[in-house]
């Protein structure tokens, strides 16, 4: 896997994972499983951050001996390490991720939950657009297949593919802030609203051309089945075959890309907000990066390994729900 | 050739990927992205070296005359008259933006064709040994991919090339190696892994081992060998991804730095001169869209040529 793992639906296997086991069982070795993910990226994180050379206050301008020292006392940097990383644990644990060294006075969880709001409305804005246009682009494609709305839907989403989004973006701003003005180039005012149309847009190209692909191709597979020619033969007809039985086993993929979706979708949101200036998590983050804000970089990173970690549980259980070939009892 | 018994063998093995160049040149989509990348990467290694023979500047030669230290559109030169001294129009600095698109291909090819190389060598190893070996050192070595398969990635690599810059230029690309190659092994992982278990059953497995040879050498020099097509295939589909990851991460700054350009440093740099200069933009990401436009189509039309069961759209 990429970065972005472009080619996702070359990777997908759909519940390779999942066997027949029961329901409790399979969720509670899921969260067994979690725990030690979750210690694994906190430390990792933390060590690079550790043995990374200087810190916070080895910046340019010198500090005064005295100062320096008062300083790594109150944050506690003047410990041996094994203190330090322990204390980093168990405020984790607590879901508490201390003060941040940049924003002077302000936690890390109040930085979370005010930037929070900004990339959760770009990233789910982001997914509907995607999921929308995805299946119906992908779902045409697929009951016709070699047409020209084939052709075009798929050399469409082969474009989404290749276009990166920093390009997209600062493209679309070009063409609908800069020259027709119907949209703010960039500018935050809340949840519904004009500003977000071009960020979700961008962000949302490359999951669009996806969910198309995989919509595509799950299709075209459903709709070989011996189901739907049962179907058929009752007697349905083609938009009933298609919208009560198809979709359902040909949504499968789709189903199962949300999960990764939602890390590529993090992944997306940190150049989207820096391209449009949002400032949601990702932009807290590439800044905490570059001005070493040691409580904010782990606080960002524990939360996002996190909220990935239970949406793939969330994702896998749903999965069995919609699947009626996987039970889990 | 001599005339030789296996000469038969030899010629049904060859006959294999004969067909399937056959059934790629076919393919319209697919021979349009070869020839589109063999352009462009032509161009970036070739057109750096005869800009400076003939125009007698590089990438980052900033003109003498303080005049011409101004970001010109294309076809303009001094004064606002037509020239063909720019075609892509020049930068802040009044760098050549064609010569900067060219040396920024060039670091792009290099960072994704050696990251791809990195990826593949951890995958096929790894997935080669686990699908060798199989039972409790398969399950953990997959269990692994699986548990690193729902890492947040991305965010680790940030953390890295943030806080841990190289010093030297060298040393910077040798961290974009290694940091995209070591996170791009496990889907070919999976790949090698499937192969070999569909493999290490058959005869010529079987007489390899009656014959004393090593189980190193079973795995690299007669399984691997035969599980090369989709290795291929999805390598070609790697290369993309890891373009698009170095320009993502030089685009944040973390990747390629000054004066060095990539492909992604050279968006970020237009994207801030956006509104002014859009051209400083639209030829770097432009040239960047279509060589990923063309990789992937490429990356299709092999897949499809070399594994027609694995087509699926």
């Amino acid at each position: 896997m990429g970065l972005w793992n472009a080619r996702y639906e070359q990777v997908t296997e759909p519940g390779r994972h999942l066997t027949n086991q029961p329901m409790a069982r399979f969720i509670i070795r899921r969260v067994v499983v979690i725990i030690p993910m979750l210690f694994i990226v906190i430390s990792l994180t933390w060590a690079l951050v550790r043995l990374a050379p200087g810190n916070f206050y080895s910046g340019e301008k010198k500090l005064a001996v005295g100062v320096e020292a008062n300083l790594r006392e109150k944050y506690g940097l003047d410990k041996p390490w094994y203190v330090q990383y322990g204390k980093v644990l168990k405020n984790i644990a607590r879901l508490d991720f201390g003060t941040s060294l940049k924003y002077e006075g302000q936690s890390v969880n109040q930085i979370l939950w005010r930037a929070l709001p900004v990339s959760a409305a770009l990233g789910v804005s982001a997914y509907i657009i995607a999921l929308i246009v995805g299946i119906v682009a992908g779902t045409f494609s697929a009951l016709k297949p070699y047409s020209w709305i084939d052709y075009s839907s798929m050399t469409l989403a082969m474009l989404g593919i290749s276009i990166p989004n920093f390009v997209l973006g600062p493209l679309l701003v070009l063409l609908f802030s800069l020259t027709l003005f119907w949209f703010p180039p960039a500018l935050w005012d809340g949840f519904p609203s004009r500003s977000l149309v071009l960020p979700a847009l961008t962000l949302a190209a490359i999951y669009i051309a996806y969910v198309a692909r995989l919509t595509r191709s799950g299709m075209l597979e459903i709709m070989r089945s011996d189901y739907i020619r049962t179907a058929r033969a009752k007697g349905l007809s083609e938009g009933q075959v298609v919208m009560r039985h198809a979709m359902r086993g040909g949504l499968l993929p789709v189903v199962s890309f949300s999960g990764p979706a939602l890390a590529f979708l993090i992944t997306g949101t940190v150049v989207v907000e820096k391209v449009f200036a949002l400032p949601g998590l990702g932009n807290y983050f590439i800044n905490a990066c570059f001005n070493r804000d040691e409580p904010l970089i782990i606080g960002i990173v524990a939360f996002i390994a996190i909220t990935v970690l239970v949406f793939n549980l969330l994702v896998d259980i749903a999965y069995g729900f919609i699947d009626p070939r996987i039970r889990y009892a | 050739m001599k005339d030789h018994p296996a000469t038969s063998e030899a010629i049904e093995g060859t006959s294999l990927w004969r067909d399937a160049w056959r059934r790629l040149l076919k393919n319209r989509l697919a021979v349009f992205g070869m020839v589109i990348v063999i352009v462009i990467a032509l161009a970036s290694i070739v057109g750096p070296t005869l800009i400076s023979k003939t125009a007698g500047y590089s990438y980052d030669s900033i003109p003498r005359d303080s005049n011409l230290i101004k970001s010109f559109a294309p076809f303009t030169g001094a004064g606002g008259k037509f020239s063909w001294a720019h075609p892509m129009g020049t930068d802040n600095a009044g760098r050549d933006i064609l010569a900067r698109v060219l040396s920024g291909g060039q670091i792009s090819l290099i960072v994704a064709l050696i990251a791809t190389l990195v990826s593949l060598l951890i995958g096929v190893s790894y997935g080669a040994v686990a699908g060798y070996v199989g039972g409790k050192i398969d399950d953990l070595m997959m269990r692994i991919v699986d548990v690193l398969y729902s890492l947040p990635y991305v965010i680790i690599v940030i953390v890295l090339l943030a806080l841990l810059p190289a010093k030297t230029p060298v040393g910077q690309l040798a961290e974009l190696f290694f940091a995209l190659g070591a996170v791009s092994w496990l889907t070919m992982a999976r790949i090698v892994r499937g192969q070999i278990m569909s493999l290490k059953n058959q005869e010529f497995v079987l007489a390899a081992r009656a014959t004393g040879v090593s189980t190193p050498n079973i795995i690299f020099r007669h399984l691997v060998p035969n599980a090369l097509g989709p290795v291929i295939v999805y390598a070609t589909l790697t290369i993309p991804t890891v373009m698009l990851s170095e320009a993502f991460l030089s685009f944040l700054g973390l990747g390629v730095r000054p004066p060095r350009v990539s492909w992604g440093s050279l968006a970020a740099e237009g994207a801030q001169n956006l509104a002014v200069y859009p051209w400083q933009l639209i030829f770097p990401g432009l040239t960047m869209a279509l060589m990923l436009f063309s990789l992937n189509f490429l990356g299709d039309g092999l897949r499809d040529a070399l594994d027609p069961q694995m087509k699926k759209g």
